[in-house]
């Protein structure tokens, strides 16, 4: 049951948007988060929705799979809405019963600070669709090595979180393990109030820490037999590198930049 | 030739026992050998195994890899290069999420060039019949394709001598099998020296040298068919005997008279044919 846990929520592809270098990937997905922040106008909502849509076209993600991924957010979602459907000041009031108030402005500060936050988490989905995890932590690494001057152990940083997503499906699949042993002799996990919940918890906890423990000293032991000392002199069998597309990609960018501001400019 | 391994008179006591580990164990390799090591728990087989590259080192005695001293600092990287360690658990010596990415581990920390590690990687990956997986997660492989990704991992050093500390433990009996073969091959084929730690009697069966090991010391050293016919001072060892062998020498007790070096299933049940005839 534990195993359909999917984390990174990545689905392979072969399109333009996957084939795309990570580091340009997640410099975008910085910029249309900063761009979606200058946004203040219909227009300008209109125009990332487009931008958003079209590269789900490109990228072949339906939008079932970002819903999807919206769902847990609901709740944030409604709770934006609500507060600033009922909390905001104006006297240009639509409705009222009692001491309850809604302004036209409070209605359009709500739907647009819903917009806002959609976009902005499924701009950030479709980034991790497209990108392995193992991609973003490679783009990161490079986009981040500037740092390796100020000794930020830039690189040590990415191994480590390149062998945590390796390790991912092995600490599942051993929770997994531990649980029905401890359920085959008579553990009950899944009953009582809170308190006596997690204090069943327990007993799956320590096995779990100690055999991480274990695999921790293993794999150590393992990569020192296998030359590690460390991220200096290190080469990697895979060179990133810029194409035409990335080019392209970049000033598809700006162009949506600039849309955003010409159309703050204009008002519309 | 010269021994491309030399283990001279070594000693070593874990820092938290008392009881030596290794007590008095000399051991020479060939190049191009292969050797299996045998011995019940706590033999000390491991301990030697991790001796062989400069993870553990001796307390009295010396290790020479082509001459180089383990216990030398500088010569630590160049032994480890030459000498590539498998181990048990095939879990838990992947680093990487995809097996290629894997195999590149070792290379990328020699810091080789990038087209040369590629060719690295396919061609250890080719060498241990895993070249079709080589985009795969290794999680969904089985164990006996996760040993030998792990193994093509070590291969990309382009190491002399491959040391396997029980590869094939967790394994079930088809893994067993991909496992030894790949790594008989290895052997056969490209002449890499091979030193087998193993449970498994059918394992050191086919290797060319059988070494056991007890309390610390290497007590029997010599070809398979020396050593297995040996049944009762094995077990007095605390081991088994190879079934083919056990089955013989059962027969000539009972009056028959069968080759006691008729080691493996096939040849045991020629000789039987044979005598029958």
């Amino acid at each position: 049951m534990l195993k359909d846990i999917t984390l990174g929520q990545y689905f392979p592809g072969d399109t333009p948007v996957h084939r795309l270098d990570p580091r340009t990937k997640l410099l975008l997905t910085v910029v249309y988060i900063v761009a979606l922040f200058m946004v203040n106008t219909w227009g300008g909502y209109a125009l990332c929705i487009a931008a958003l849509g079209a590269v789900m076209a490109v990228s072949h993600i339906r939008p079932r799979a970002l819903l999807k991924g919206l769902r847990p957010l609901v709740f944030i979602i409604v709770f934006t809405a609500v507060l600033n459907l009922f909390f905001t000041a104006g006297d240009d009031v639509l409705f009222r019963w009692r001491f309850i108030k809604i302004t036209y402005t409070g209605l359009e500060r709500a739907v647009s600070m819903v917009l806002r936050v959609m976009l902005l988490v499924s701009g950030t989905f479709l980034l991790t669709y497209t990108t392995s995890p193992l991609a973003i932590t490679d783009g990161l690494e490079r986009l981040l090595s500037p740092l390796k001057k100020l000794r930020v152990p830039v690189y040590e940083l990415s191994l480590m979180m390149c062998i945590a997503l390796r390790f991912i499906p092995l600490l599942i699949e051993e929770t997994d393990r531990i649980m029905s042993a401890q359920k085959a002799r008579g553990a009950d996990l899944e009953t009582g109030t809170l308190p006596e919940r997690a204090k069943a918890l327990l007993p799956l906890l320590i096995p779990l820490f100690v055999s991480s423990f274990r695999r921790a000293d293993e794999l150590a032991l393992a990569m020192e037999c296998r030359c590690y000392n460390g991220g200096e002199g290190r080469t990697r069998m895979k060179q990133l590198r810029m194409a035409g597309r990335d080019a392209v990609a970049f000033a598809l960018g700006g162009l949506l930049v600039a849309g955003i501001l010409l159309l703050r400019r204009l008002g519309i | 030739m010269d021994p491309v391994i030399r283990v001279e008179n070594i000693t070593y006591t874990y820092p938290d026992s008392e009881r030596p580990a290794l007590d008095g164990a000399t051991l020479d390799v060939a190049p191009g050998s292969f050797v299996a090591v045998l011995g019940s728990n706590g033999s000390g087989k491991s301990t030697l195994a991790k001796h062989l590259n400069a993870i553990l080192l001796p307390d009295g005695g010396r290790v020479l890899v082509k001459g180089m001293n383990t216990t030398h600092e500088e010569h630590l990287l160049a032994i480890r290069r030459c000498v590539g360690m498998v181990f048990q658990n095939p879990d838990n010596q992947i680093v990487a999420n995809v097996v290629e990415d894997d195999v590149a581990f070792a290379p990328e920390n020699l810091g080789v060039d990038p087209a040369e590690i590629r060719r690295r990687v396919d061609g250890a990956l080719k060498q241990v019949g895993m070249y079709d997986f080589r985009l795969h997660a290794p999680h969904l492989l089985s164990g006996g394709q996760k040993q030998r990704v792990a193994i093509a991992g070590v291969l990309a050093m382009e190491p002399e001598v491959l040391v396997l500390d029980e590869p094939t433990a967790m394994l079930d009996p088809a893994g067993r099998r991909e496992v030894i073969s790949a790594v008989e091959a290895l052997c056969r084929e490209r002449g890499i020296t091979v030193i087998l730690i193993t449970h498994h009697m059918d394992e050191a069966v086919r290797a060319d040298r059988v070494v056991v090991m007890d309390r610390g010391r290497i007590v029997m050293d010599g070809a398979p068919a020396d050593i297995f016919p040996q049944a009762d001072r094995l077990r007095a060892l605390g081991l088994a005997v190879p079934a083919a062998t056990d089955l013989i020498l059962r027969l000539n007790a009972a009056g028959m008279d069968l080759p006691v070096e008729a080691l493996t299933p096939e040849a045991c049940a020629a000789a039987i044919g044979e005598a029958l005839a």
